[in-house]
């Protein structure tokens, strides 16, 4: 138990909050979406790097090993990158979208027209 | 092995393979065909998987026959079927008549798209239901979550797009919060089999790690599910998105999320761990009764029926949560009877309201006034609906509200009944609201002469009006189950 080998858990803490900082404070709407991919790939390293063990190797059946790292984090976090990815793309998408139907990705310009949108509603 | 061995990963697999089947057949009928197809068989299996739950327990059945901890389990137990039950038979109402509803929204050549991303949310949110594996929760949460997102942007006015942006940011914040919590417990565990969980957590609740991974969960779900104050992202989302697409969400989607909690809460936590050394049922009784009171009093405010009835959803959360923070059976079975209530009540308001925007073009409060007399089977079927919001003696929502007075005097918490009875007197104001704009004041000019919706529209909203009044005189189909499945889940974590 010393600061090494914590490392991988405050570097994993340190970006979980900077993304999600990023996706509060920024009004960007493609500013939010690096800090949420940030955010996402923080749970990453969360999964992997307790699965490694110092001197283990890949789990092969074999006299010659008897320290293996465990291979499970690996395939989860696989099916966390793709499920990344595609929420990625499609929030991309999206801003694209927003873009066009508003001419501005910045938020307070979006809800300043939605504002007026309201009231044009409302009449 | 006969086929009813497979049922339950048919329950999943046919919902799934029809959204690619019609993404290839890129026609809208084929589409709409094979996705209605597919919705109907996933009822029928919830039916069938719900007749073998009560007949014979429950059902574990293990994918690709490796056998759990291991391999993916998926588990049907009495709150599984109710819950799988809910979600395929709402879909299935829901679909024919999204066929007439997205013909006046969409263009046509997005209509196979539309049944795609139908089909993909209903495989996602009966995974999430089915599955006794946490990470399998998490993927088909994000299978779910990602085609909602694409539904709601299909919404025609272009705020749709910014709510669906909004809901994809929180949605995802949610979804991650949620993962971190499984890779806490999976940390603390080595195992991601739900059951086998709950056994190894009971030898160790109290660490930290446990506790930071329920509090993550907490989060994450609450999200999912709107409890206030992390609802924001509902009442637009449900606002612009197409009509049938609020009604499924609103009778599904947040429905999911608390079965979701439910299962985390009670199956793996169980209610030593959760309820007695941190203060969630406290926690949760606050929360619950805010959304209760703020949500209500905000829809009081609103000028757009959709958004109106999007409000009253949060204030609806709020009593299914409250239900849970009791720990008794009693307020359980109040949580699961209004899960199907509320679903089927919300969604009859929601199909009602696509009606009225397919004939009035909107449906502002100050279009709709005086639809009571151009549109009257509408507007009485939302009136029966606001009744059942209210819970008014002979709807589902009264049946709900009963249970969960019970639970509340079962505690002796009297104060509790008295702010039940209050937050309905809410409700009461904000279904006056319609039902004064649309029965004492006249149509306006220009839509003094539109009619009802066509049969295809009415006919599946009329379905869960006629619903709502049933569940709401005869109690055996839905307290029965909800009561089962409230003791089961209670009894396996004492």
């Amino acid at each position: 138990m010393s600061i090494v080998s914590h490392f991988s858990y405050a570097v994993t803490i340190f970006l979980m909050i900077a993304g999600l900082f990023i996706v509060i404070a920024r009004g960007n709407l493609i500013k939010k979406l690096v800090g949420l991919g940030i955010f996402q790939t923080s749970v990453y390293l969360l999964y992997i790097a307790p699965g490694k063990l110092i001197g283990g190797t890949a789990p092969i059946m074999s006299d010659s090993f008897t320290v293996y790292s465990n291979p499970l984090p690996h395939v989860l976090i696989l099916t966390a990158i793709v499920v990344g990815v595609a929420t990625l793309a499609l929030g991309l998408a999206l801003v694209v979208r927003i873009r066009e139907a508003y001419g501005s990705i910045e938020e307070d310009e979006i809800l300043d027209a939605d504002l007026s949108d309201g009231a044009a509603d409302r009449q | 092995m006969s086929i009813a061995a497979h049922l339950p990963a048919l329950q999943v697999v046919v919902p799934l393979l029809a959204a690619p089947l019609s993404v290839l057949l890129r026609d809208r009928r084929a589409a709409f065909a094979v996705v209605l197809v597919a919705a109907w068989t996933a009822f029928a299996i919830a039916i069938a998987l719900w007749l073998q739950v009560s007949a014979s327990g429950t059902i574990s059945y293990h994918i690709g026959s490796w056998t759990p901890p291991w391999g993916i389990e998926y588990r049907v137990d009495r709150l599984t079927s109710f819950v799988l039950c809910l979600v395929s038979g709402v879909a299935a109402v829901v679909l024919p008549y999204s066929w007439a509803s997205i013909e006046r929204e969409l263009p046509r050549d997005q209509h196979y798209l539309f049944f795609t991303m139908f089909s993909l949310c209903l495989a996602g949110l009966l995974g999430i239901t089915i599955t006794g594996d946490a990470f399998n929760i998490f993927v088909f949460l994000e299978i779910s979550s990602l085609s909602t997102y694409v539904l709601i942007a299909l919404g025609r006015d272009r705020r749709a797009l910014v709510a669906a942006y909004q809901y994809l940011i929180m949605g995802t914040i949610g979804a991650t919060f949620i993962v971190i919590g499984i890779g806490l417990l999976y940390l603390q565990t080595g195992t991601l089999n739900l059951v086998d969980m709950g056994q190894r957590l009971q030898s160790i609740s109290g660490h930290r790690g446990v506790l930071a991974a329920l509090a993550f969960l907490t989060v994450g779900l609450s999200l999912k599910l709107a409890l206030f104050p992390l609802h924001q992202w509902l009442p637009n989302a449900y606002a612009y998105a197409p009509s049938a697409v609020s009604a499924f969400l609103a009778a599904t989607a947040t429905k999911v999320a608390v079965y979701a909690l439910l299962r985390f809460y009670f199956s793996v936590f169980g209610a030593t761990a959760v309820f007695r050394q941190l203060p969630m049922a406290e926690l949760m009784l606050v929360l619950a009764l805010a959304g209760m009171f703020v949500a209500s009093t905000v829809a009081c405010f609103q000028s757009d029926l959709k958004r109106l009835f999007a409000y009253s959803s949060v204030a609806q959360i709020g009593y299914i949560v409250l239900g849970l923070s009791f720990d008794s059976v009693t307020g359980l079975t109040a949580t699961i009877v209004h899960l199907a209530n509320h679903a089927v009540t919300k969604g009859g308001i929601f199909l009602l309201l696509g009606a009225v925007a397919a004939s009035m073009g909107g449906v502002t409060l100050a279009r709709t006034q005086g639809m009571g007399r151009v549109m009257p089977l509408s507007s009485f079927g939302i009136v029966l609906c606001g009744l059942s919001l209210i819970g008014v003696p002979g709807t589902a929502g009264f049946i709900s509200k009963w249970y969960l007075i019970l639970a509340a005097l079962e505690q002796g918490q009297w104060w509790l009944v008295f702010m039940i009875v209050l937050s309905s007197l809410l409700a009461v104001v904000y279904v006056w609201r319609f039902v004064e704009s649309a029965y004492f004041k006249a149509p306006r000019a220009d839509l003094a002469d539109v009619r009802d919706a066509p049969a295809t529209l009415l006919a599946p909203a009329m379905l869960l009006v006629a619903a709502t009044l049933y569940f709401g005189l005869d109690t055996s189909l839905t307290v029965g189950a909800a009561a089962e499945a409230a003791a089961e889940l209670l009894g396996a974590t004492r």
